[in-house]
Order: C-alpha cells, then sequence, then structure tokens
C-alpha cells in the first residue's frame, strides 16, 4: 500500500482512498460490501471498477460521497481523500459534504428514468443543481442550463429545458443526466454503469460524448461497470473487484493482455468475444460469488479458483503486492503467467 | 409430431410474418393508425440448429418470437412448423403443438411464481399434460431435468427467491425442457446474467442442444453473446430484417451499413484490437415506428443513404451463400 499512499503529496494526484471499509448490518450478520479497498485517480484520468454485481463497486463509489443510507449501511474505516481533504471526517448531512457532492465531484447512475424526478421539467432539475451551488440567478442558471444541455449534443436545448423526464428516450435521459453532472464542472465525475440500459448505439454515442466533456472540462472519471468492452476502450487504468476486495489493479493493457489474477483471467476467458474465432468455447468461472456475510479468512476467489494450492488454503486473504512494473498489484500467492490465458 | 418429417424440410419456416398493433386514440379507442412492429419478416432453421435474432430495442425482435408462439395472432403471413402452418390452426388445433415450442423468458425473477416451491413448477407441466402420472415418476422426472441443468435435486423444496440469477435461468431451462420440445424460443436468456455465470448458462444452452437435437431461436441484443451460440444470425431494425447471415460471416463480412454500425459500436475486450480500430458511430436516434420513414427504414441514420434510399424500402437480397441483405448501396471491403 505504500507505493498508494506516496500519491498524496503529488500535485497529479485528485481522489486517494485508503482503506475504505463499509458494511451493512443486516439481520443475518454483518454485510462487508467493501472491505479495505485503496484506489486513487489522478488529475484528467480515467479509471475504471470492474466487477459483477454485488462485489461493492457501486457501494465503494457512493462511500466518497457518503450516500450510503444509514442504518443498515455504515462507514467502518478509512480515508477518502479528495483534493487533500478527508471527505469522511465530515457529518453525512454537513455543509462540506453537501458543497462537494454535484459540484466537486458529481455521479452519474445507471437508471437514467429513476434518477430523474418525474414531477419536475429537466430544466428545473438542472437549475436546482446549479444555483445550489453557483450561487446564481435565476435567469443566469436557466443561461448555464441551455448551456450544459448544448454540450450535451442536445438539439434545441432551450426547449428541452421544459420537458419532463417522460418526454424524452432512454438515450437523452442519460445525455441530461451527464449534463447535470458536468453543469458545474465537477473535478470527479463518477459514472455507475453509465450505459448498461442503453441499446447499443446509443451507447456508443453516450459514452463518446462523455469522455469527450470529461477531455474537455479536464476532469477525471471513474467508470463503474462489469463492461469489459467499454473498459478495454476507455479507461487508462482499471481496479478488479470481487467479493468486497481489489483483487488486480494496473494499467489496461497490462490486466487485459497479461492478466495475472486467476479472476480476471477467468473473467476474460467466459466473455462471449466478437472478434476471437467463432469456436473458442467460453471457460466459464465454476461456482458463484460469495455470500458476503461470514466470509472465510482464506482468499476469497478460492472455492472458484482453478489453480488453488495449498498455501491458498491455508493462508489468510493475500494482501495486493507488486508484479512487474506500471503499478500493476495483484492480491494472489500464485505466479500466473501469461500462457495460461 | 416429428414422425413425418423429410430431412430437407426445415424444422420451422416463417413465411412474411406481419405483425401490425392498431394504434387507438380517444374514449371511443379509434383507430388512427398501425404500428408495424413485424413487417414481411421471413426465415427458416433446420433441426438442431440455432437462429440468433438481434436488434436493438424496438426492432421486433421479441414479438417476433412471441408470433411464433402465437401469444400474439400474427396479422399476416406463414409460420410452418414441420410443414405444417400453425397459423392456420385452430386453438384446440394447435394445442398440441404448444408442448413443441417452449419460451425462456428474459427476466427470470418475473417469470417464476413466487409462492411455488421449484418442484411444484416443474411438476405443473406433468400434472397439465392430460396423461396420468404416478407420484413418484413424477419425482423421478423432476430430480432428472433439476440435474439436467445442473442444480441439485435438494433446491427441489426452495423458493425461488431463495436462489441467485443464474440458478432461476437453469430453473427456466428445466421448465421449457420438462414437455420435450423440439423448438425453444430464448428471449434474451443472458441479458440479465453476470459475465461469468452468462458464459456457463451459454455452455449449458449448447450441451443441451448437443444432447437433445434441440432447435434454439435464441434473441438478444448482445451481438457477441449471439454470435457464440447461433448457426445464423437475423439483424433486425425496426420490424425488418435487414441482414440475414452465417454467423461466422457476422464479423467477418458484415454488409448492411445497419450491421456494420452495430459491430463498430460495440467496444470489443481484445485491448489491441480496440485501440487500433476505426469506429463509426451512428448519430440520431432509432426513429418511432409510429412515424416511420419512408423508403428504407434506416436511411434517416445511413451514412451512405442516396435518394433512392428514402423513397423505395429495399428488398432482402440474396448475395450468395446464404446471405441476405436489403441494401441498395452494399459496400464491400
Amino acid at each position: 500500500m505504500s507505493k498508494i499512499i506516496k500519491n498524496v503529496e503529488n500535485t497529479e494526484g485528485l481522489l486517494e482512498v485508503n482503506n475504505l471499509k463499509v458494511s451493512f448490518f443486516t439481520y443475518f450478520g454483518e454485510v462487508k460490501a467493501v472491505d479495505d479497498v485503496s484506489y486513487y485517480v489522478n488529475k484528467k484520468e480515467v479509471v475504471a471498477i470492474v466487477g459483477e454485481s454485488g462485489c461493492g463497486k457501486s457501494v465503494s463509489q457512493m462511500s466518497i460521497m457518503q450516500l450510503i443510507q444509514s442504518p443498515p449501511g455504515k462507514i467502518i474505516g478509512g480515508k477518502v481523500l479528495f483534493e487533500g481533504n478527508d471527505l469522511l471526517k465530515y457529518d453525512s448531512s454537513s455543509q462540506e459534504i453537501r458543497a462537494v457532492r454535484g459540484a466537486k465531484i458529481s455521479m452519474i447512475f445507471q437508471e437514467p428514468m429513476t434518477s430523474l424526478n418525474p414531477v419536475f421539467t429537466v430544466g428545473d432539475q438542472l437549475m436546482d443543481v446549479i444555483r445550489t451551488h453557483m450561487k446564481v440567478k435565476k435567469n443566469k442558471a436557466w443561461e448555464i442550463g441551455v448551456k450544459s444541455l448544448a454540450a450535451v449534443g442536445m438539439d434545441d436545448p432551450e426547449e428541452r429545458m421544459r420537458y419532463y423526464p417522460f418526454e424524452m428516450s432512454g438515450g437523452m435521459r442519460q445525455r441530461v443526466l451527464i449534463a447535470i453532472a458536468v453543469a458545474c464542472r465537477s473535478k470527479l465525475i463518477i459514472a455507475d454503469e453509465p450505459t448498461t440500459a442503453l441499446d447499443v448505439t446509443t451507447q456508443a454515442q453516450v459514452m463518446e460524448l462523455l469522455l469527450d466533456i470529461v477531455k474537455e472540462y479536464r476532469a477525471s472519471l471513474i467508470i463503474v461497470t462489469h463492461n469489459l468492452g467499454l473498459v478495454s476502450r476507455y479507461a487508462e487504468r482499471i481496479y478488479v473487484m470481487y467479493a468486497g476486495k481489489i483483487l488486480e489493479s494496473g494499467t489496461t493493457k497490462d490486466l487485459l493482455t497479461a492478466p495475472k489474477h486467476p479472476y480476471t483471467i477467468g473473467l476474460l476467458k467466459s466473455v462471449p468475444r466478437l472478434e476471437a474465432a467463432k469456436d473458442i468455447d467460453l471457460v466459464p468461472i465454476e461456482g458463484r460469488p460469495p455470500n458476503l456475510i461470514n466470509l472465510p479468512e482464506t482468499c476469497l476467489f478460492l472455492p472458484r479458483c482453478p489453480y488453488a494450492s495449498d498455501k491458498c488454503r491455508k493462508e489468510k486473504h493475500p494482501a495486493l503486492r507488486e508484479v512487474g512494473e506500471n503499478k500493476h498489484f495483484v492480491a494472489c500467492y500464485l505466479d500466473i503467467g501469461e500462457n495460461q490465458v | 409430431m416429428s414422425k413425418n418429417v423429410e430431412q430437407n424440410t426445415p424444422l420451422l419456416k416463417v413465411e412474411n410474418l406481419k405483425m401490425y398493433f392498431p394504434l387507438t386514440k380517444g374514449f371511443m379507442n379509434k383507430q388512427y393508425g398501425v404500428l408495424k412492429a413485424v413487417d414481411d419478416v421471413s426465415f427458416e432453421i433446420q433441426k438442431g440448429k440455432t437462429l440468433g435474432i438481434v436488434g436493438e430495442s424496438g426492432c421486433g425482435k421479441t414479438t417476433t418470437g412471441r408470433c411464433i408462439l402465437r401469444i400474439y395472432e400474427a396479422t399476416g403471413g406463414k409460420i410452418y412448423f414441420n410443414g405444417e402452418d400453425i397459423l392456420k390452426m385452430s386453438e384446440k388445433q394447435f394445442s398440441e403443438y404448444r408442448r413443441d415450442i417452449q419460451m425462456i423468458f428474459q427476466d427470470p425473477y418475473g417469470s417464476l411464481d413466487p409462492r411455488q416451491t421449484i418442484f411444484s413448477i416443474i411438476k405443473e407441466v406433468y400434472v397439465e399434460d392430460g396423461k396420468t402420472h404416478k407420484e413418484k415418476e413424477i419425482k423421478e422426472k423432476v430430480e432428472a431435468l433439476l440435474i439436467t441443468v445442473e442444480l441439485s435435486p435438494e433446491l427441489g423444496y426452495r423458493y425461488p427467491h431463495e436462489m441467485s440469477g443464474g440458478q432461476r435461468q437453469r430453473l427456466g431451462i428445466a421448465r421449457s425442457l420438462a414437455c420435450n420440445p423440439a423448438l425453444i424460443v430464448c428471449d434474451e436468456p443472458v441479458s440479465s446474467l453476470d459475465v461469468s455465470i452468462q458464459a456457463q448458462i451459454i455452455n449449458l444452452f449448447k450441451n443441451l442442444q448437443k444432447q437433445r437435437q434441440l432447435t434454439y431461436i435464441f434473441i438478444a441484443h448482445d451481438l457477441a453473446v449471439v454470435r457464440i451460440i447461433a448457426d445464423v444470425i437475423v439483424v433486425m431494425y425496426l420490424g425488418r430484417v435487414v441482414e440475414m447471415m452465417d454467423a461466422n460471416e457476422l464479423y467477418i463480412h458484415p454488409m448492411h451499413p445497419y450491421t456494420k454500425s452495430l459491430l463498430s459500436a460495440i467496444p470489443v475486450v481484445d485491448y489491441n484490437t480496440e485501440r487500433q480500430r476505426k469506429r463509426t458511430i451512428l448519430q440520431g436516434e432509432v426513429p418511432s415506428l409510429i412515424h416511420a420513414p419512408s423508403g428504407c427504414l434506416f436511411h434517416t441514420r445511413c451514412p451512405y443513404a442516396t435518394e433512392q434510399c428514402s423513397k423505395i424500402a429495399p428488398e432482402l437480397k440474396d448475395v450468395g451463400g446464404g446471405h441476405y441483405v436489403a441494401c441498395f448501396n452494399i459496400v464491400q471491403d
């Protein structure tokens, strides 16, 4: 972890999450949704957090802005350093954190249908964010709103301001969410499964747009997704999460061309690929993700791991260690080379 | 029903299938137009093969699947199952065929009765088939089915909410297999599953097909998934077939501009390929079928569209090797 912590002094650093732990206390016991997760995002960087449902990828992002419902959820420990300030030391409803939410860090949620309020026009919702954070008059906020709708490629933005969400298609709603997210020129945009609900051609349009805007505004972007294609196209670095922990991290190139963790290798083998020859069989990862209550001490991927050794069965869950160059980290005792892929 | 099938008769042959929904308005439901959800769709499948239908939402892929099961009564066209037109049959005649054509739904949560145990969900099929079965016999059959779909028989006493998404989809498969169908219409069966589970289910589909000579119609929006399971792929856009080809051809020789742009829009997993390739991204959105464009339905978004395209709708033409394209300006590259 020492290598990651060094980045604090680095002027390039924007967000740094250290040893974040988030649990949900349910009737059945403590669910360790995020367990000792550390990552960082530099300025103007596009980072992806990849994992399957229930791996804690969304919770890890919501915790940054303290959007975890409590109870049952609770941030148990860790630090979220954003521009040098620890966001977790503020109360979840304090002025300080509210000044960050939507203004410095904004989030684009998966469901464009449910994250917009059906009884207000798009303009109202857009201006709401602008007026809260920028302290401007109504007509000025309207102007900024129109500009940000135009920035997301909406034709006739003046008219669209008066639309209700239900009058728009999925792609347009997602554009509105992007417009809301970038209206205050956030430094960090977190896109949680931004295109899952969209059709393929709209998905491509929305992603290209998002990336263009992020570049133009010199913001950083965290893409939370399960779609490895999306990651391959847009991300610079990847964190692979499984059962609340990061199992592997590194540059996109390293992770996709020379993955070291059995889980990453398994994921890559189980994705149907358009570009590969048709007759290659998929190799699924056997079994299913563990129940997050009463997790074993041993490696969390052990029950599904085809390479498991005696050491894996005895020792605790392995810590991330650096392999190769380029900050490639892997939480595995084994040295699994490229030849297995 | 599969007695007198000749070798060359396709198991299923769909000819000029049309499904129009009336558009109504007002208190009296006055009809002011039709929505052509499926318009002039034709294809055929041989026994033991898989036909994939791909397209974006609203392209009519699910409606096509539903017409084959007569969940919707088609407006026009013919559907031959083992050489007989099932659309002409009376409800009673068709009920005999119902067991031969089964469906697997997209949503494994919504398509299972939450109040029934797994066992009784599958048992229903045997109770309803009109024959008398002994209780013990049914139990054996259900257990055998669960094992076929790689579920443990102990799960039989559980309820759907106690199962994971992957397990539920396996259960959906088990239920559709219970009456030994010849054809299964699978409507987005893996799209709600995680990658690692999705691969398990795809492999299960493939294995079952080998063991039981099943024929699938596999409806999905994910081209990569369809390509890996299907033998023939039908690409639909706004209710029409724009291209039909061998699954191997899809990535190598796509011809219709829409197919090309679909392929281009999907980011591929392979890092080097993805970062090197050029993409053409379609502008605009899928037009509404209520105000469907004239001529070729795709001309509003097509980068190669000419004046002709906006006037005349191109027909699906054979370009050799079982490859059909509906386009005036086929660009080969």
